[in-house]
């Protein structure tokens, strides 16, 4: 059984159709990558996937039962979604890393992010860091750090490394890796980047609403 | 008492409203007209009112009273939903709030002795509160209506993390309810300096001793504090919700 199931799923604003007859099914631990012109539905595909949205016709399931049945704050806690050009939060980078734990009411796990902030390239030290003294690779960093400091099942990915160097795009795609193969995180990737592209181990294409290639 | 409008004097004054057409005909300001319903609006309002609570004063019957201070309430709810610009249920939202934030400031008052319930008292006080609290609610709704679509993926990012609707409208809120607030916060900061307010003013000109009046006034300071915090609070948080939809999912 897929994890993700989306059965002739669309989703449609007042009378214009976003997305038509969307068929896709992802497994757990997968890794897929969305590609396609921009203003094609990808954007919008990820956040029904995320539930941000939800679809106007057409059943959309996850592991096994439809995502409506499931309380949707538990859900994106399993489901996480990543933006392109985060917003950080608050004043400092701890602010950023311990709203998870804040909405879920934890302690935050200060060890975890200080680990974290070191495995994607970053100090300690960095944790007090105000967010407006941060570089864009290094926001991209602590914004995906942040989706990761309590593991979700899926990671959902929306062109994060746009507007990256090359060595940042590189570094984010590693962590990426990481988190798909050594933790076992289910992977939906939207990118524009060719090198991605041609890297998919499972490409997607989306036109005009609807897939035209991968399902 | 050391007051002598009259009629005549009255008539006469008119001639202040004179200057001010005298200014839009000149400036070509094309209010002339809307500053002449003011007027004569303000007159006819200001007349029926006066024989009102003549009336209601003298006849001094308590539920009266309460039907009167529910009908302040009643068009200060609505006048704050005006401002609401689609937010659902902004009248009851209103309309509850103003008569929470009336109630409890009203209660507080009469229990410290500071006034009674009879309609001289009531009533004035009571329409002071709620058009206090009216404003307050209005500001509310503006910049809940501006901050989410001004914060909109901040919004979008904190729910996409897992938070629930009041994590991730929190810092709209707060804003929104320090908004509503503020202009009771900075009147109360500049009065005596600035302004010396309406009642304080009345009282004065009526021939009562200023350090009397003040007293009164800072009355009035503590009252609209809470009337403006307990409405802002409620009506803030009543309201966020409608900006999402059964699925917690952001609607703007």
């Amino acid at each position: 059984m897929s994890l993700i199931e989306l059965k002739n799923v669309g989703y449609q604003v007042d009378d214009t159709p976003i997305l038509q007859d969307i068929n896709l099914s992802i497994d757990a631990q997968e890794w897929v990558t969305l590609s396609g012109p921009s203003g094609g539905g990808k954007s919008t595909l990820v956040r029904l996937i995320a539930s941000l949205l939800s679809p106007t016709s057409g059943t959309l399931l996850f592991d096994g039962q439809s995502v409506d049945d499931y309380d949707p704050i538990a859900y994106r806690r399993r489901v996480s979604y990543s933006f392109q050009q985060p917003t950080l939060f608050g004043q400092t980078v701890r602010d950023n890393l311990s709203f998870p734990y804040q909405i879920r009411q934890l302690p935050f796990d200060e060890e975890r992010a200080v680990s974290g902030l070191e495995y994607v390239g970053l100090r300690a030290s960095d944790l007090d860091k105000g967010v407006n003294d941060l570089s864009g690779g290094q926001r991209q960093r602590v914004a995906l750090l942040r989706n990761v400091m309590i593991y979700p099942e899926v990671l959902i990915l929306d062109e994060v490394t746009a507007g990256l160097d090359a060595e940042n795009k590189a570094f984010v795609w590693s962590l990426v890796e990481h988190f798909n193969q050594d933790d076992n995180l289910t992977i939906i990737a939207i990118t524009h980047d060719q090198a991605e592209i041609d890297a998919a181990k499972r490409l997607v294409t989306i036109e005009n609403g609807r897939i035209v290639g991968g399902a | 008492m050391n007051l002598a409008v009259n009629n005549q004097s009255l008539m006469l004054a008119l001639g202040l409203v004179v200057i001010a057409l005298a200014i839009s005909w000149k400036e070509k300001l094309g209010i002339d007209r809307d500053m002449i319903i003011g007027v004569v609006r303000a007159v006819i309002q200001l007349f029926v009112v006066g024989y009102l609570l003549k009336y209601v004063f003298r006849l001094n019957n308590i539920w009266l009273t309460a039907i009167l201070i529910l009908i302040i309430i009643f068009n200060a709810g609505y006048n704050a939903k005006q401002r609401s610009n689609g937010i659902p249920n902004a009248l009851p939202i209103s309309i509850g709030a103003i008569l929470i934030s009336t109630s409890v400031t009203l209660g507080v008052l009469m229990l410290a002795g500071a006034i009674k319930f009879i309609p001289s008292q009531m009533i004035p006080i009571s329409g002071m509160i709620a058009s206090n609290s009216m404003v307050a609610i209005g500001l509310c709704y503006r910049n809940l209506n501006a901050q989410f679509r001004q914060e909109r993926q901040a919004v979008l990012e904190k729910l996409a993390l897992g938070a629930d609707l009041k994590d991730a409208s929190k810092e709209i809120l707060r804003d929104s309810i320090k908004t509503g607030m503020q202009p009771t916060i900075d009147s109360a900061k500049t009065v005596g300096i600035v302004s010396l307010p309406g009642m304080m003013s009345g009282l004065i000109f009526a021939g009562v001793d200023p350090v009397r009046a003040i007293k009164y006034q800072i009355m009035v300071t503590f009252m609209l504090m809470s009337a403006t915090s307990i409405g802002s609070v409620l009506a803030c948080y009543l309201a966020y919700r409608g900006f999402y939809n059964d699925r917690k999912q952001l609607t703007v």
